[in-house]
């Protein structure tokens, strides 16, 4: 019996089609726009103005304050304009469009491919390094990395918890990632552990991947305190909450933070972005992300400089299929539809996934019938069946009552639902105004 | 038998006399002593309970108002004047006349205008699609239509127009309770004066692009030319942001920014049509 | 690509779920009881079966369609399936015009005036048997007997219930053992070779439906286990007792409708409550009172009465026994 998380959870079909598809490096595009804010926190101030020659990996907008990451230039080439650009949802943001020209890289940064297993740096001067690379939680949620390793005072971690589960259907990314770049995660890893001050480590990895499963596990043996552990398929098992609660049983208090219960959890791609950091200098300004989609002639995984625009990767993976009626950023369950094509990879992008015109529209809605899958879907044990009639008659008290903020917006029931209803939708709607309403009473 | 039914006479009076002295003295005891005006007050109030006084409803005002010291600081926006005169009569006071409001849609931009560039599929709800990105159009400002305000709104003053796919506010109904204003997640919606006759003038559009992706996205958008910050005679209107603004207290209605307007972004409403001479557009947009 | 993307918040998959075919499934599965009752009752369960589908259906088109003045939803197989479960509830001698009365009295009362699919707080089916057990007592208790009524319908061969000669028996001061042999072997319970209702006899039947159930994910197993293990245990505890004044636990659960009042009826999604935890209460709370009411009432089964008893509590149940959130646990304990 393999572990999993106890409490709801669903099966969407997994359509991993690009699982096969090795890590090609993406062609250089001819421009790049970098927003400045790709992480939760202050956007970055900007450092550069326009006409500036910049290099790759140059620091080109600088944190704004601690919960905020550095950004660094993608590309080398010339400054072209500092103004808005589209961000995925369709508002302008501020951004750095760079023209590109050649690819001069940062001397500092080390570029040869060796393997550099020995460690030298301290907790503080990995976190350091860390926090200069602009690290961000690269499965999508996008929190600053160095944040979450600075435990606060008074709380103390015992394990690290790897997220290589992907538990979300379609991408590979994290899964190409394990498979080709095993040594670097592993050594990436212990920066990790050297840094929280933990000796164990736990990788939890979904049983749909079992290559990537038997491959760690045999190069663990090599690296003290890793341990790899196979984990039954199901959905959300990439949440934080859910991958704590499958791997060492502990649940994290509503309202707290994984650190309560001493547990820290990183994504895999996140702790190899910190072995390039840490061991070769190199900050974070190109990410792997996953090219699919049921009608897309190659689905691929490409290694993509941040600030791409979403269409140079759907043009290198076969272009973008007649019948294309959505596009999206991220994971199916999680994802964002973006509104324009020609939108910048983020630090944040995991995949991106093209939907045929079939599948892009939700289905009629009709009544409830009171089935009650979506109480059972739900990961955090609330009832969406409920949320949604408070949503709808504005009883947002009384969703705060029924713990309406400790949902995470996994989707399961909208998923679930027979009925079509858009349960997520108003549940989203829902936490808005409780949130208002909580800091109106603050203040 | 007879002896049963005396007996069931007697036993029920007894005891409907003696649940009425307790209730007397239940009644008596917790008696609430309680202005007698707020009563009056709340009597010539319209009694709508919208909250549009920011009080929770007619009560709530009535409540507020025989205590207040400033009652030039509250205002029916429902009842309006009349109302506000017969409430302060009651206490004994006068109150002072202020300019009716209406509710102003400041978005011009229907499909003709403004060119739908994605189809928005999720719950009918403003505030969610905002939250989830700028707009099924061009402009990441304008109305998203999917009546938010119309929902609030508890005098059936505002309606979404079906061709321009924007909420029309119905001048005979609408009370400038504010309902909408709150409402509305693209902060749109205006509250104001009414105007002479119902004459006004305003921009109808709050896009802050600069002039070219602002007139890209919607035809009839401000593009912040300022032409009629220049022909004004008034200084009634203020540029900031690549939009203009016309401050309804400084407007005499004179119309020169109208005329001047280049895309149609100012609307004139409720004036007799014009003479000859000035271009169709904004005469297509004026009249509703 | 020619068309606007299309923008809508996520989850962008879905699970292809729908109510109708959650409906579908329930008259999928109740296909081997309705095929043991052709067998058993022949023309009469077929005859009565349509014509129940048949009228449960109409009258929602007519309803919706003409009181309600709104888009009729006959496709959602729910009026199906109250018409199959009306139908598998009464006799295959049951009147044409007591059929279609009660399926008026299913959709009519129980379901569309409470606002329709979804809203109706007693199974629309259970609600229409009770109201015609009440309303015909005589045409809703003369049960035709299996095999030998094949060819009737009004004119079937008539005969009591197991439970009926059960109850009759004890009235009159005998004990089970003389009783015995005139009510059929256990084995012949669950092959459904007895008077009854004309979708309820056959245990196995009903059980296979239950299998297809699970297997598709239409129910889950707690409302109905919890509803045998209640009774079992309960009816276990008396004949332990007193075995000679008390029937068997399994002879309890092979007869009397609560095979398809707990896999069926008690799951209606609509009436039944919403988490594992109030199910399990729901499901004891049916198996005590169909105990109760059989040894202690006067009616010789007590399945109905039950179901319809605590769907009443529903509400209640969905108010008060609350899933347990994540993380609460912790929370207390720190």
């Amino acid at each position: 019996m393999l572990k999993t998380f106890a409490k709801g959870g669903v099966h969407p079909p997994e359509n991993k089609f690009s699982a096969n598809k090795p890590i090609e490096v993406l062609p250089l595009p001819a421009k790049v726009s970098i927003p400045v804010s790709q992480h939760i926190g202050a956007p970055a101030t900007i450092l550069v103005a326009k006409g500036d020659k910049v290099k790759v990996g140059q620091l080109i907008a600088q944190s704004a304050g601690f919960v905020s990451a550095n950004i660094h230039s993608s590309v080398s080439g010339t400054v072209e304009s500092i103004d808005p650009v589209l961000d995925s949802s369709g508002y302008k943001r501020p951004a750095i469009t760079i023209v590109v020209e050649g690819d001069e890289w940062e001397p500092t940064i080390d570029r040869s491919p060796e393997l550099k297993r020995n460690i030298d740096a301290d907790a503080q001067t990995i976190i350091k390094k860390i926090a200069e690379a602009g690290i961000v939680g690269l499965g999508g949620a996008t929190f600053p990395s160095h944040v979450k390793l600075s435990v606060p005072a008074g709380k103390k971690a015992d394990v690290l918890i790897i997220n290589g589960v992907e538990c979300e259907p379609y991408l590979t990314s994290d899964h190409r990632l394990m498979l080709e770049k095993g040594h670097e995660l592993m050594v990436g890893i212990q920066l990790l552990m050297r840094a929280l001050g933990v000796d164990k480590a736990m990788i939890g990895i979904e049983n749909n991947k079992p290559d990537a499963i038997k491959y760690l596990t045999e190069i663990a043996k090599e690296y003290s305190g890793i341990t790899v552990h196979a984990l039954k398929v199901k959905y959300p098992q990439g949440g934080e909450k859910q991958l704590i609660k499958a791997l060492i049983n502990r649940e994290v208090p509503s309202g707290g933070l994984p650190i309560d219960i001493g547990a820290v959890v990183h994504n895999v791609g996140t702790a190899y972005a910190v072995y390039e950091a840490v061991q070769k200098n190199k900050p974070l300004f190109e990410r792997v992300v996953t090219v699919t989609g049921k009608n897309l002639p190659k689905p691929s995984n490409f290694l993509v400089r941040i600030g791409t625009p979403v269409s140079d990767l759907i043009a290198a993976a076969g272009g973008l299929p007649d019948d294309t009626a959505k596009v999206v950023n991220g994971g199916p369950m999680m994802g964002k539809a973006v509104t324009d094509i020609t939108v910048p990879v983020t630090k944040g992008t995991s995949g991106i996934i093209v939907f045929p015109a079939a599948e892009s529209k939700r289905k009629a809605e009709s009544v409830c019938i009171r089935c009650a899958k979506c109480v059972s879907a739900c990961p955090m044990g609330l009832e969406p069946y409920l949320l949604i009639r408070m949503s709808q008659r504005m009883m947002f008290e009384k969703m705060e009552h029924e713990r309406v903020l400790d949902c995470m917006e996994c989707g399961s029931c909208s998923f679930e639902c027979p009925a079509n209803l858009p349960l997520l939708d108003y549940i989203r709607l829902g936490k808005t105004e409780v949130n208002k309403i909580i800091r109106a009473r603050k203040n | 038998m007879n002896s049963i039914i005396i007996t069931a006479i007697l036993v029920l009076s007894l005891l409907g006399v003696a649940l009425a002295v307790v209730l007397y003295l239940v009644a008596q005891r917790f008696k609430v002593i309680e202005d007698p005006r707020i009563d009056l007050v709340e009597a010539v109030l319209p009694g709508a309970n919208c909250g549009g006084c920011g009080y929770p409803g007619c009560r709530g005002f009535a409540e507020a108002f025989v205590k207040t010291d400033d009652i030039g600081s509250m205002f029916c926006p429902v009842g309006g004047n009349d109302t506000m005169a017969k409430a302060a009569e009651v206490i004994g006071q006068t109150a002072e006349a202020k300019d009716p409001m209406i509710a102003v849609v400041r978005c011009s931009g229907s499909p003709e205008y403004r060119k739908r560039v994605v189809e928005y599929d999720g719950a009918s709800s403003c505030k969610l699609a905002t939250a989830l990105y700028s707009g099924d159009t061009g402009c990441q400002y304008g109305c998203l239509g999917l009546g938010d305000c119309v929902a609030v709104c508890k005098f059936d003053a505002i309606h979404i127009d079906p061709v321009t796919l924007l909420p029309v506010v119905d001048e005979e109904k609408c009370t400038a309770c504010g309902a909408c204003v709150k409402a509305c997640p693209k902060f749109i919606i205006e509250l104001r004066k009414k105007g002479p006759k119902g004459k006004r003038i305003y921009v109808s559009c709050i896009n802050k692009d600069k002039g070219g992706p602002a007139r890209k996205a919607c035809q009839v958008a401000c593009i912040g030319c300022g032409k009629c910050v220049k022909v004004c005679p008034h200084e009634a209107i203020t540029l900031e942001n690549n939009l203009a603004y016309i401050d309804y207290n400084k407007c005499k209605l004179c119309r020169k920014c109208v005329e001047e307007c280049p895309t149609g972004a100012i609307l004139e409403i409720n004036f007799p049509p014009r003479k000859p001479k000035v271009e169709g557009q904004t005469e297509s947009v004026e009249n509703n | 690509m020619d068309s606007k993307l299309v923008v809508s918040p996520s989850p962008h998959v879905h699970s292809g779920e729908s109510t109708s075919r959650l409906m579908f499934n329930v008259v999928l599965a109740l296909m081997p009881a309705f095929a043991v009752s052709l067998y058993y009752f022949g023309i009469g369960a077929l005859f009565v079966t349509l014509l129940s589908v048949l009228s449960c259906v109409l009258f929602e088109y007519l309803i919706q369609k003409f009181i309600l003045k709104v888009q009729p939803t006959i496709t959602d197989g729910s009026a199906i399936v109250t018409g199959l479960l009306l139908a598998f509830n009464v006799p295959s001698n049951l009147p044409w015009y007591i059929v279609v009365i009660g399926s008026l009295f299913a959709i009519g009362v129980a379901k569309m005036s409470f606002g329709g699919l979804g809203s109706n707080p007693f199974n629309p089916a259970l609600a229409a048997r009770v109201f015609m057990l009440i309303s015909f007592p005589v045409q809703m208790t003369s049960w035709p007997l299996p095999i030998e009524s094949r060819l009737k319908y009004i004119d079937a061969v008539t005969g009591p219930t197991p439970l009926a000669i059960l109850k009759e028996g004890l009235k009159k001061g005998d004990t089970i053992s003389q009783i015995a042999d005139q009510i059929p072997s256990h084995l012949q319970l669950f092959m459904g070779v007895m008077g009854g209702s004309l979708g309820e006899i056959s245990a196995l039947a009903l059980l296979i439906g239950f299998a297809w159930l699970l297997y598709k994910k239409v129910i889950t197993w707690h409302i109905p286990i919890s509803i045998f293990t209640t009774i079992f245990i309960f009816t276990g505890i008396l004949w332990l007792v007193n075995p000679e004044k008390n029937a068997d636990p399994i002879f309890h659960l092979l007869t009397g409708g609560v095979m398809i009042g707990a896999i069926y009826m008690a799951t209606d999604y609509v009436t039944s409550p919403m988490h594992p935890k109030g199910m399990i209460l729901f499901g004891i709370g049916i198996g005590l009172l169909t105990v109760i009411i059989r040894v202690w009432g006067a009616y010789p089964e007590g399945v109905s009465f039950a179901i319809l008893i605590m769907n009443a509590f529903v509400p209640l149940i969905n108010r008060y026994v609350k899933p347990k959130r994540f993380g609460e646990e912790v929370k207390r304990n720190g």
